[in-house]
């Protein structure tokens, strides 16, 4: 199935099995949100548990905490990345602060879903990656998917998690493909997966472009360079040691994202890398990311985000030294 | 020029169609005279002398807490303190009219409002001398913790009146008037103008969610006037939301007290969100690091002294035949809380930054735990010199 179709699926579970559980967001009702991830879940399960909420951001996230407070688990969803932002105050000041502020009296079990990156020829504010924005404050975990089956499990993860989770979904990879197993669970979200064995050099990835790093992956081993790829799936925390034994073995690292490059997550995975493994290291760890300006006009968009052809050259570079 | 058309700030009151000396509800006036009005008489009928006193009380509590308070912070032992003289009928009056079932979200002035939901003081005095950003447990209280980030907490009130909502779902009418909860969102004339306000508003109309909005109008965010912030009363904003509204004397106890009961009322019984505007004076300043000063004139100062919320209770009390005795012994009372206050917040152990750890999330965070295994071995790098501590006791020391 499409991972559009597993988020549904996942939803579709926890709507189920928790009847605490409730969605919150703009058109996510009667029109199944723009993307259809709610598509006929407010049919299903009515309109006190999907709710097609006033349109304000600030307002969703806000009354989220505040239901949460009093026990329930909302599920609130941002229409697009770019409109997170009249909501951020109250998931940075609130959302991400009010477990440590009652001295741990209080969870905030919410759960924010934001349709995110770059690639779907849109206009302006729908193709960002703010990720580091949230990682960057405590008290938050994030989580990205990059294949169906992870998104089924990962946003029934999310949810049940006692903290605030952003989760973040690839949009340009809704209409992927894939098996999804509902029997047996995916690995937890916080141990990222090694998604392509290799043993030159390591390519760490999530969301939408970890699709992008293995076609890279099967283009360098036509060059004979045997490349890893990890799904990182956990933006907080990270899997530090999974990524670090990659790089301990290879000796090359890449972190790649669409975010900017400067003050990205990249920057944070080759300093923590650098400490851990030094003397491992063949080559500095290299960041591939966008470029340090607002996210551009669509028709520009292909060459500002990451591809194949720019994760093998930085590959080139890494290999250089 | 534009300084000279901004800084006029004249209502035009053919325009917005009302003036900001708007009548507001009076039960007590500024002489001490109980009012005899019908339409709150439902509210206030049971309010008899006993009850006043009851509400002297408390707002004598809470004056003595706020000078008490005010006290600690010019001693250095708190390191901040936020006044609330002049607010203590607008604060007791709307706390003694909440039910244990009801959930309150507070600013962060409303130590008055905590006193009449159990909250122990001194708890709450931790969050004044930098040891906890929350001091007491909101859940067995119903008094959420104070929110410094101006008007966040209205939504969260709108949402969990939301959640009360859905949980009282199917309930009869007379189950919800013994039963039902409801929700109070307070903030004041300065917050009013945040966009949480807005979108608590529209939330809470949207939904008809069971919440009381209560405006405590104090006329000052800290050195700007209310006109900076609104050309029309605050109570006439509601009409555009679309739910009703009422404006109260707010340093009238009563008054506030039988307004208060009523909306809680509407909200508990299914009729959906009221605001409630409380015109009052911050006496006081802003904080601790403020200076009144220099931005409003004694002479508007001293108006308001007459108009003081206490002085007004005092001289009802009295005409009704509370002798000194009564007041002496409330005064005896205040003395010996402030006392053991001032004991209690003073021996406060001083807390490790080590715990500070423990509540960041609430399930284990590999990177919180790395840190924290870091922190503790560069700590025991001190153990034999004992030159750092993990406490702040250094800096009390200076």
């Amino acid at each position: 199935m499409t991972m559009a179709k597993a988020i549904n699926a996942g939803l579709r579970r926890v709507l189920a099995e928790d009847p605490k559980t409730l969605l919150m967001g703009e058109d996510i009702g009667k029109l199944g949100g723009v993307y259809r991830i709610t598509e006929g879940l407010q049919a299903e399960f009515g309109e006190d548990r999907v709710v097609d909420s006033p349109l304000a951001e600030s307002g969703i996230i806000g009354t989220s905490i505040g239901l949460a407070l009093r026990g329930y688990r909302p599920i609130a969803e941002i229409q697009f990345d770019g409109f997170v932002f009249p909501g951020f105050n109250q998931i940075t000041t609130q959302l991400a602060k009010l477990h440590m502020r009652s001295e741990g009296v209080l969870t905030v079990p919410v759960t924010i879903r934001i349709p995110f990156g770059g690639g779907i020829g849109s206009v302006e504010h729908h193709s960002e990656s703010p990720e580091a924005l949230f990682a960057h404050t405590a008290g938050l975990r994030i989580m990205t998917p990059s294949t169906p089956h992870d998104a089924y499990w990962m946003i029934q993860e999310a949810v049940a998690s006692p903290d605030p989770v952003i989760f973040f979904e690839p949009k340009r990879r809704y209409w992927l493909k894939g098996d999804v197993d509902t029997e047996h669970r995916a690995a937890p979200a916080a141990s990222a997966q090694v998604v392509r064995q290799g043993s030159d050099a390591t390519v760490v990835a999530w969301g939408p472009l970890v699709p992008v790093a293995l076609a890279a992956a099967q283009a360098a081993q036509e060059d004979g360079r045997d490349v890893e790829v990890i799904d990182l799936r956990s933006l907080s925390p990270i899997d530090f040691d999974t990524i670090t034994a990659s790089a301990q073995k290879t000796g090359r690292l890449v972190v790649m994202h669409e975010a900017p490059t400067f003050g990205g997550l990249g920057g944070e995975i080759a300093a923590r890398v650098t400490e851990r493994a030094f003397y491992s290291l063949q080559a500095p760890v290299l960041r591939l990311g966008g470029f340090h300006m607002p996210y551009p006009p669509s028709k520009v968009e292909a060459n500002y985000l990451p591809d194949i052809d720019r994760l093998l050259e930085a590959l080139d570079r890494s290999f250089a030294h | 020029m534009w300084g000279e058309i901004i800084g006029r700030r004249v209502v035009d009151t053919e325009l917005t169609g009302t003036d900001t000396q708007a009548p507001f509800i009076q039960l007590l006036s500024p002489d001490g005279t109980r009012r005899q009005d019908p339409a709150w008489d439902r509210y206030t009928r049971d309010v008899d002398l006993e009850a006043l006193r009851g509400f002297y009380r408390d707002m004598a509590a809470t004056r003595r807490l706020d000078d008490e308070g005010t006290a600690l912070q010019r001693q250095g032992q708190l390191v901040l303190w936020v006044p609330l003289k002049g607010q203590e009928a607008a604060q007791i009056g709307s706390g003694r009219a909440t039910l244990p079932q009801d959930y309150l979200f507070p600013t962060y002035r409303e130590h008055g409002v905590a006193i009449t939901r159990g909250v122990q003081i001194a708890e709450m005095l931790r969050v004044f001398r930098g040891i906890s950003h929350g001091g007491w447990n909101p859940a067995s209280t119903g008094f959420h913790n104070y929110t410094m980030v101006l008007a966040a907490q209205t939504l969260h009130a709108v949402g969990y009146a939301m959640g009360v909502q859905r949980d009282q779902k199917g309930w009869e009418q007379e189950r919800l008037a013994a039963e039902g909860g409801a929700v109070m969102a307070f903030f004041g004339d300065g917050a009013s103008s945040e966009g949480d306000v807005h979108e608590s508003m529209v939330f809470a109309a949207s939904t008809q969610a069971p919440v009381v909005f209560f405006c405590q109008n104090n006329q000052w965010a800290i050195s700007v006037p209310f006109e900076v912030q609104s050309r029309v009363p605050l109570v006439n904003r509601a009409a555009g939301y679309g739910f009703p509204a009422v404006r109260v004397d707010g340093n009238d106890v009563l008054a506030v007290h039988a307004v208060t009961r009523w909306a809680l009322e509407c909200a508990r019984t299914g009729q959906g969100p009221v605001l409630i505007e409380a015109v009052t004076y911050r006496r006081g300043a802003h904080t601790t690091a403020d200076d009144p000063t220099k931005y409003r004139t004694r002479h508007e100062e001293e108006g308001w002294d007459e108009k003081d919320p206490l002085l007004r209770l005092e001289r009802h009390l009295r005409a009704a035949g509370t002798g000194d005795d009564f007041f002496e012994a409330v005064k005896e009372e205040t003395d010996r809380m402030a006392a053991e206050l001032r004991a209690t917040a003073l021996a406060f152990p001083t807390p490790a930054l080590e715990e500070s750890f423990a509540n960041v999330y609430a399930s284990p965070h590999p990177l919180v735990q790395e840190e924290l295994a870091f922190y503790r071995e560069y700590q025991a790098g001190f153990a034999d010199g004992g030159a750092a501590s993990d406490t702040t006791d250094r800096e009390d020391a200076k």
